[in-house]
């Protein structure tokens, strides 16, 4: 048997512990999936894989049990999937038929966010969508995920990007009925933003981390959404050299912002990346480069609103040698 | 008399109106939903009819209008007070017929429970004339039938809109001579609900001490959160508290501002010296419920509840106020059956 792993992983297939077998990954962007594909996914597993179907933590299907001969004839199945998920979103897959052109950036994954979920604060598949289209296909190892509001249901703090909803709650004075549910509510599972002063209600901006939980409260409609903006995490990890839990980079930034800084993070990594390796995972590429270089990169050509907050610097803590 | 207008028409009767009165009506409020991406429909200024939302009912009543959530009654300096002034605009309100009883509700407890009528609320409702929007079917919750509230005369006007996009008015008081003006004579009868899809039946002759004590509120000590959402939803909850406010720049000058206030709330039973009666929540909804379907009636002859089911709309744990108005009637049975 001769196979060129590299091309097979490019390919999205996987090399497993058995040398015969690969594995089929399937890409979800936003987590969100019409089951009119379940029958296609099931087919494949019975006929060509061992009959199950692992969900991965990226919010894709792995496909386990397939022998390396079939992968031709399985891409061109599943070109209707990659056909709705990816090329009618815009992604800039040419040959659908020959599968995942690319498997270095990984799925775009978000929480289940304001399609369901009350406390999310916008469309989380939709921007994970738009994301995709930005970024993929691309070889760089890189992690994005997207969550509808500070809960992180989707750990957008383990990820190289993550993008996490904000609203600006906007205070009507004159229905404030002065009964605290906000002020309470805040200060018990945010960040005590609110306080109570005259019998109506003062928000520190500065506290305020935008998960609209004031909203959620107000009985009478005296707090309403406003803007909808996006805190950036970066730099969480997981792995083998430092894991570690990504920290803000960014505040009350506008989808624009969002959706240009993803894009901008490929030209940093072609920049930098250490190309003596098979891979490099774009964390460590910011551990050697430093932050300011990634911040000066990133933002190129960004425009912020005067709402957004940029940090100054974020200090990772660099390598930790034993 | 019955009126009816094309769009254009009745929006030309809605411009001559505005000259002298403010016209509000339940309208959409884009984005304005408790959740995102959502929209609510809530009292505002209208420009035209096509502003009005008519295929759903209000979140909010329409008492916000000529019962502000928050008023000044008035502002103070060292040795003299104000009352701010109101506008010299009149006002016409879009609402249902359930919504126009409830208002006559509120007219009693502010108007005739008292010597003397509530000035703050008479300043602004005697300024107030009603255009009933009739109701072709029942919505989600409504009881009003059960009520007796499904009917109304107390209207300038009626509006609905046929199958043809006209707009039917049944005019009671021609304002201005703008209804005959604008509009083309027409014979057809405003519309009233008949049936809902949920009937209430409101005991009568209740043994207050046995009920009060019926472990039947027990649940609602667990099941309610105490957001007062039922309350400033509700047409008729006419309480309110005061709140005297010393400006923070000069704390010589101030306000008093009374601002509405729900008995399902904590702090509502707070008295001097800290103690405060009614600490369980199914004890305030004992009150509440008893307060709408027994007790205002003994004093005014009817009951306070016109079963527009807003209560149930609103609420965040899915309580039901007419599901428990019909625990309390079983209750009342079982209890007089019981001897």
């Amino acid at each position: 048997m001769s196979i060129n792993t590299k091309k097979v992983m490019k390919n999205a297939w996987r090399i497993t512990k058995d040398r015969n077998l690969t594995c089929l990954r399937i890409r979800v962007p936003g987590g969100h999936l019409p089951v009119k594909f379940f029958p296609l996914i099931q087919e494949i597993a019975d006929q060509y894989g061992n009959g199950t179907v692992h969900i991965t933590t990226r919010q894709g299907f792995e496909v386990p049990g397939i022998p390396f001969s079939k992968m031709e004839e399985i891409n061109a199945k599943i070109a209707p999937i990659i056909d709705e998920l990816e090329v009618k979103n815009d992604v800039d897959i040419n040959k659908s038929e020959k599968g995942y052109p690319a498997a270095g950036t990984r799925n775009v994954s978000s929480c289940i966010g304001n399609r369901v979920c009350p406390q999310a604060v916008f469309d989380t598949t939709s921007l994970a969508r738009d994301i995709e289209k930005t970024i993929y296909p691309n070889d760089p190892h890189v992690k994005i995920a997207v969550t509808g509001c500070p809960n992180d249901c989707i750990k957008a703090h383990m990820q190289d990007i993550g993008v996490i909803g904000q609203v600006e709650p906007v205070y009507d004075r004159t229905r404030c009925i002065a009964c605290q549910a906000c002020v309470n509510n805040c200060a018990k599972v945010s960040t005590g933003a609110l306080t109570f002063s005259n019998y109506k209600v003062k928000r520190d901006s500065k506290r305020c981390i935008g998960c609209g939980e004031c909203v959620l409260k107000c009985p009478t409609g005296a707090w309403t959404r406003g803007e909808q903006h996006y805190r950036l995490v970066i730099m969480g990890r997981t792995g083998k050299k430092n894991p570690r839990i990504a920290r803000t980079f960014m505040e009350w930034a506008d989808r624009g912002a969002v959706l240009k800084i993803c894009s901008n993070l490929y030209g940093y990594i072609d920049k930098y990346i250490d190309r003596t390796l098979p891979k490099e995972h774009v964390g460590y590429i910011v551990d050697r480069t430093g932050f300011n270089v990634f911040k000066e990169e990133v933002l190129k050509d960004v425009t912020l609103s005067s709402k957004t907050k940029v940090v100054d610097y974020i200090n990772f803590g660099g390598y930790e040698n034993r | 008399m019955g009126y009816k207008f094309t769009t254009e028409e009745f929006n030309r009767l809605l411009s001559d109106l505005k000259k002298q009165y403010r016209v509000y009506a339940p309208v959409l409020l884009k984005g304005k939903g408790r959740f995102s991406d959502t929209d609510v429909v809530g009292y505002g200024e209208i420009q035209n009819i096509d502003d009005v939302i008519f295929t759903q009912k209000s979140y909010f009543s329409p008492k916000e209008i000529f019962y502000p959530i928050s008023e000044t009654m008035f502002y103070f300096t060292e040795d003299e007070y104000r009352e701010p002034k109101v506008e010299s605009k009149e006002i016409i309100v879009f609402l249902r017929s359930c919504d126009i009883n409830a208002v006559e509700r509120l007219d009693k407890i502010m108007l005739e429970n008292g010597k003397e009528p509530d000035y703050y609320y008479h300043r602004l409702r005697s300024k107030v004339k009603f255009i009933k929007i009739d109701c072709p079917t029942s919505f989600d919750s409504c009881f009003c039938v059960s009520m007796g509230t499904n009917y109304t005369d107390n209207y300038s006007a009626s509006i609905h809109s046929d199958n043809n996009g006209l707009y039917l008015c049944d005019v009671k008081e021609d304002i201005n001579g703008l209804f005959s003006s604008y509009g083309t004579f027409a014979e057809f009868k405003p519309l009233f609900v008949e049936e809902n899809d949920f009937s209430v039946e409101v005991p009568e002759d209740i043994n207050l001490a046995t009920i009060a004590e019926h472990d039947l509120w027990q649940e609602y000590s667990s099941r309610c959160v105490a957001c007062g959402r039922c309350n400033t939803s509700c047409p008729t909850c006419s309480c309110f508290t005061v709140q005297d406010i010393f400006y923070e720049d000069n704390p010589k000058c101030g306000e008093r501002r009374r601002v509405w206030a729900s008995c399902q709330i904590d702090g509502f039973t707070d008295m001097a010296g800290g103690h405060s009666f009614r600490k369980d929540k199914g004890q305030r909804m004992r009150f509440k419920v008893m307060h709408k379907i027994n007790d205002f009636k003994k004093r005014f002859g009817m009951h306070m509840c016109v079963g527009c089911g807003r209560c149930d709309d609103v609420c965040p744990e899915y309580i039901s106020f007419s599901r428990c108005v019909n625990k309390v009637s079983a209750a009342v049975q079982g209890v007089n059956n019981d001897g």
